[in-house]
C-alpha cells in the first residue's frame, strides 16, 4: 500500500509538448511510471516521448484510461487546466506549475472540494511512491522503499528529507509535495489522515515553513487523530518579517506565521521537531524510537 | 508588489470607492499650488512611501517633523512639503534607515465623525478572501488583532459573487453604522471587494475609514498590495511600480527571474527552492554564521541566470564567503556547475566558495567542477556545507 498513487496508476501530462513537460514526462517514464499520454490543446495527434497527445483531458482519459494527471501548463492557463482535469474526473490531479494567481486558486479550490478528484499543488514538486510511481519533477534515484510518509510545502527541502531518510535506511512510502502557495489543494491534515490509514506507512515526516497557520492546524490534528510517530521541520527561523521568501505563501505578515509559533505548536502536540535541516532524518528516527 | 497611497486612491476612485480630492506634489511649490486649487480652509500633507505608520513617524533630518501634517494655508502646505520632500522618514515599518520621501499628496480636509478600520486579505485557513472591520480605526490593527481579537469583525466572500448586502448589514450592526450610512456602506464595501478581486490584490487596508458628519463613508487612507503572480494580466502594474522603494539588488534579481532578499549577514547563499533556501539560511545561523541573503534560483534557471545570481551576491560588500546548495530536481547539477565555471571566469570569486551538489545529473556536475580550475571547497551534505562555510570566516 501507499497513498494517492502506486504501480497501477495511469498518468497523463497536461502541457506535454512544452520543454519542461516533455523533459519530466521522460523522467517519469524512466522511473517506471505508467505514463499513457499527454494533453495540449490544438496539438492532438502528435506523439511526444512515444506517447499520444490529445486535445482534451476527457479524450485522453477515454482513450488511455488515465486516472492521474501531471500539470505543467503555464500560469495564465493553469487554473483552466486544473478545472478541465477535475471536470474529466481524473482521480489525482497534480499541479506542478508555479505562479498561479491566488484569486484563480480560490475558484479552483472550491471546485476541487466539491469533486471526487484530489488536487495536489500547485507550485509543488509532485508525488512519488518509492519504486512504483513518480509523478513530478523530483529526482527519482534518492528514493528508497521504506516506512516513512513524507509531506512538505517545499520541493527541494523534501528531496533533502528523502535523502536523509534513505541514508538512515528508513526509506519512504509516499512523498507528497503539497506546494508553496497560499492556497493548495491538499493540506497537511488531508495527508496526515491518508498516512494514518495506510498500512505501510509507519511514521510521518512533515516539512513546513513560515506563513499561514497550516502547521498549527496540523499539530492540533496530530494530537487528536494520529497514532503514528510524527517528526517535523520548519524552514525560515531566520526569515525577516514582511518579506516574501520565494514561495508566495512564505511570508510573515502582521507578526503571524513565524517559525517560532509553529515550532511551539508542534512541540506542544508531542511532535519531534528537527533543530536543523540536517537533522530531519534523525528526528524521524528519534520519533520512531520514542514510540517503540 | 506594493503601490503608493495616491495610486491606491486612484484605483478606489475608478471603482466607485469614495476618497477625498487630492493632488500629488513633488516640490514645495506644487504643494502650495495644490492647497490653493483644493480651495478649502484646511488640507493634509501626506508623505508617500511604501510603509505604514507615517503619521507617527518622524524624519531623520528633523525629529520634530511628522510624515503627515495638517495645514491651514498655501504657505503652510509649502513649508510642510519642504520639510518632507527629499528627507528620510522613519516609521515602525521602515527600519532605522527610513525611506526617502520623493512625493507628497495634498488632500482636502474632511468632517470626521468616526474612524474605523477596514481590510481585505486572503484567509488562508478558509481559502477565501475575508473582509475585516473594526471600530478601532486609526490605530495599529495588528495590536487590536493580537490583544482584543473579538473587536475585529469578519465576513468571507466568494470572489465571483463579491460580498452580499446582508453581510454588509451584519458588519454595520457590529460597527454601529446606522441609518442612511448603511446604504453608503453597502456601495462602499461591494466596490472594495470587486476592486480586490478584479485587480488581483493580496492585501487591501483602509485605516482609517471615516464616517463623515453627514453620514457618508470615505477612505482616508489606501494601502494596496498586488499578487505578483497575476502580473501577466495587469500591464499597468509596471507603470505603478516605484523602483526607488525597492532594494536595488532585489530589483536586479527580479529582472533576472530570481527570488532574492537582502539580509544583514556576511555569508552569501545560492540555493534552488525556497524552502531549501530558507533552511540553508537557518543552518548557517545554527553553525554560528549570519546569512547575507535569501536567494532561490528557481527550478528552471539557466546558466545566465545563475551567473547573474553570483554577480548579485558578490555585489554585496558584506559578503565574505558564498555557500552554493543545490538539490537538483528540475534544476540540473550540470547547469549549476557550468555556471560556477563561467562565473569564476567572468565575475571572479574573491571570497571562499563552498559547494554542495545533489540530485539530477549530480555525477556529471561534480566532474565539471573537478575538471575546472575553479578554487572551491566541496561539501557532502547540508550540515557539512554549513560547517565548512562558517569555518572559512574564522
Amino acid at each position: 500500500m501507499s497513498i494517492l498513487i502506486n504501480k497501477d496508476t495511469k498518468v497523463i501530462c497536461q502541457g506535454i509538448t512544452g520543454n519542461v513537460g516533455e523533459f519530466h514526462t521522460r523522467g517519469c517514464l524512466e522511473y517506471g511510471t505508467q505514463m499513457v499520454g499527454g494533453v495540449t490543446p490544438g496539438k492532438g495527434g502528435q506523439t511526444v516521448a512515444g506517447l499520444p497527445v490529445f486535445d482534451t483531458v476527457e479524450e485522453a482519459r477515454l482513450q488511455t484510461g488515465a486516472n492521474a494527471t501531471m500539470i505543467f501548463v503555464p500560469p495564465p492557463f493553469a487554473a483552466d487546466a486544473i478545472l478541465e482535469a477535475i471536470n474529466a474526473e481524473i482521480e489525482v490531479v497534480i499541479a506542478v506549475t508555479e505562479g498561479v494567481p491566488v484569486i484563480d486558486m480560490v475558484r479552483v479550490y472550491e471546485a476541487a472540494k466539491k469533486s471526487k478528484s484530489v488536487l495536489v499543488g500547485p507550485n509543488c514538486p509532485g508525488v512519488i511512491t518509492a519504486d512504483e510511481c513518480k509523478i513530478g519533477i523530483m529526482p527519482g534515484y534518492i528514493h528508497q522503499k521504506g516506512c516513512v510518509g513524507i509531506m512538505s510545502r517545499s520541493g527541494t527541502l523534501t528531496y533533502e528529507a528523502v535523502w536523509q531518510t534513505s541514508s538512515l535506511g528508513l526509506g519512504q512510502t509516499t512523498c507528497v509535495g503539497l506546494g508553496g502557495d497560499p492556497i493548495v489543494g491538499t493540506s497537511f491534515i488531508d495527508c496526515l489522515q491518508m498516512f494514518q490509514d495506510d498500512d505501510e506507512t509507519e511514521a510521518i515526516l512533515m516539512m513546513g515553513e513560515i506563513g499561514g497557520t497550516a502547521e498549527e492546524e496540523a499539530a492540533a490534528y496530530v494530537q487528536e487523530h494520529i497514532t503514528k510517530p510524527v517528526a517535523a521541520f520548519i524552514a525560515g527561523r531566520t526569515a525577516p518579517p514582511g518579506k516574501r521568501m520565494g514561495h508566495a505563501g512564505a511570508i510573515i505578515s502582521g507578526g503571524k506565521g513565524t517559525a517560532a509559533e509553529k515550532i511551539a505548536a508542534l512541540e506542544a502536540a508531542g511532535i519531534e521537531v528537527a533543530n536543523s535541516p540536517a537533522d530531519m532524518g534523525a528526528a524521524m528516527k528519534r520519533a520512531i524510537e520514542k514510540a517503540n | 508588489m506594493k503601490i503608493h497611497e495616491y495610486q491606491g486612491k486612484q484605483l478606489f476612485h475608478q471603482f466607485g470607492v469614495k476618497v477625498l480630492e487630492n493632488r500629488v506634489s513633488r516640490t514645495p511649490e506644487e504643494a502650495a499650488a495644490a492647497f490653493t486649487e483644493l480651495g478649502g480652509a484646511i488640507a493634509v500633507v501626506k508623505s508617500q512611501i511604501h510603509a505604514g505608520g507615517r503619521g507617527k513617524g518622524t524624519f531623520i533630518e528633523n525629529s520634530e517633523q511628522h510624515g503627515v501634517q495638517l495645514v491651514k494655508s498655501a504657505d503652510e502646505a509649502r513649508e510642510a512639503a519642504a520639510a518632507m520632500l527629499g528627507n528620510r522618514l522613519v516609521t515602525i515599518q521602515t527600519g532605522a534607515a527610513g525611506k526617502t520621501v520623493n512625493q507628497v499628496i495634498v488632500e482636502a480636509g474632511c468632517d470626521i465623525a468616526r474612524e474605523l478600520y477596514l481590510g481585505i486579505v486572503l484567509d488562508r485557513a478558509n481559502m477565501q478572501p475575508v473582509l475585516m472591520c473594526s471600530q478601532e480605526g486609526g490605530v495599529e490593527i495588528e495590536k487590536v488583532a493580537h490583544e482584543t481579537p473579538e473587536k475585529i469583525f469578519k465576513e468571507h466572500f466568494d470572489p465571483a459573487q463579491g460580498i452580499e448586502s446582508f453581510q454588509v448589514r451584519k458588519l454595520c450592526k457590529k460597527l454601529g453604522i446606522e441609518g442612511k450610512s448603511v446604504r453608503a456602506a453597502d456601495k462602499f464595501m461591494k466596490a472594495l471587494c470587486r476592486l480586490y478581486v478584479d485587480t488581483d490584490c493580496s492585501l487591501m487596508e483602509i485605516n482609517p475609514l471615516v464616517v463623515t458628519g453627514d453620514g457618508d463613508l470615505v477612505a482616508l487612507d489606501a494601502k494596496i498590495n498586488f499578487d505578483s503572480n497575476a502580473a501577466f494580466r495587469h500591464k499597468d502594474w509596471e507603470e505603478m511600480r516605484d523602483l526607488s522603494e525597492e532594494e536595488e539588488s532585489e530589483v536586479r534579481a527580479s529582472a533576472a527571474g530570481l527570488s532574492y532578499v537582502k539580509l544583514e549577514g556576511n555569508i552569501g547563499c545560492l540555493v534552488n527552492g525556497a524552502g531549501l533556501a530558507m533552511s540553508t539560511m537557518d543552518i548557517i545561523k545554527t553553525h554560528g554564521g549570519q546569512p547575507a541573503n535569501f536567494l532561490d534560483v528557481g527550478g528552471g534557471a539557466n546558466a545566465d541566470q545563475v551567473t547573474e545570481a553570483f554577480r548579485i551576491i558578490l555585489s554585496d560588500p558584506n559578503v565574505k564567503a558564498v555557500l552554493v546548495n543545490i538539490f537538483g530536481g528540475i534544476m540540473k547539477c550540470t547547469t549549476i556547475a557550468e555556471a560556477i565555471v563561467v562565473a569564476a571566469k567572468s565575475v571572479g570569486f574573491t571570497v571562499p566558495l563552498v559547494v554542495r551538489l545533489e540530485g539530477t545529473e549530480v555525477e556529471e556536475g561534480r566532474r565539471i567542477l573537478e575538471e575546472s580550475d575553479v578554487e572551491l571547497v566541496t561539501a557532502t551534505d547540508l550540515g557539512d556545507a554549513a560547517e565548512k562555510v562558517v569555518a572559512t570566516l574564522s
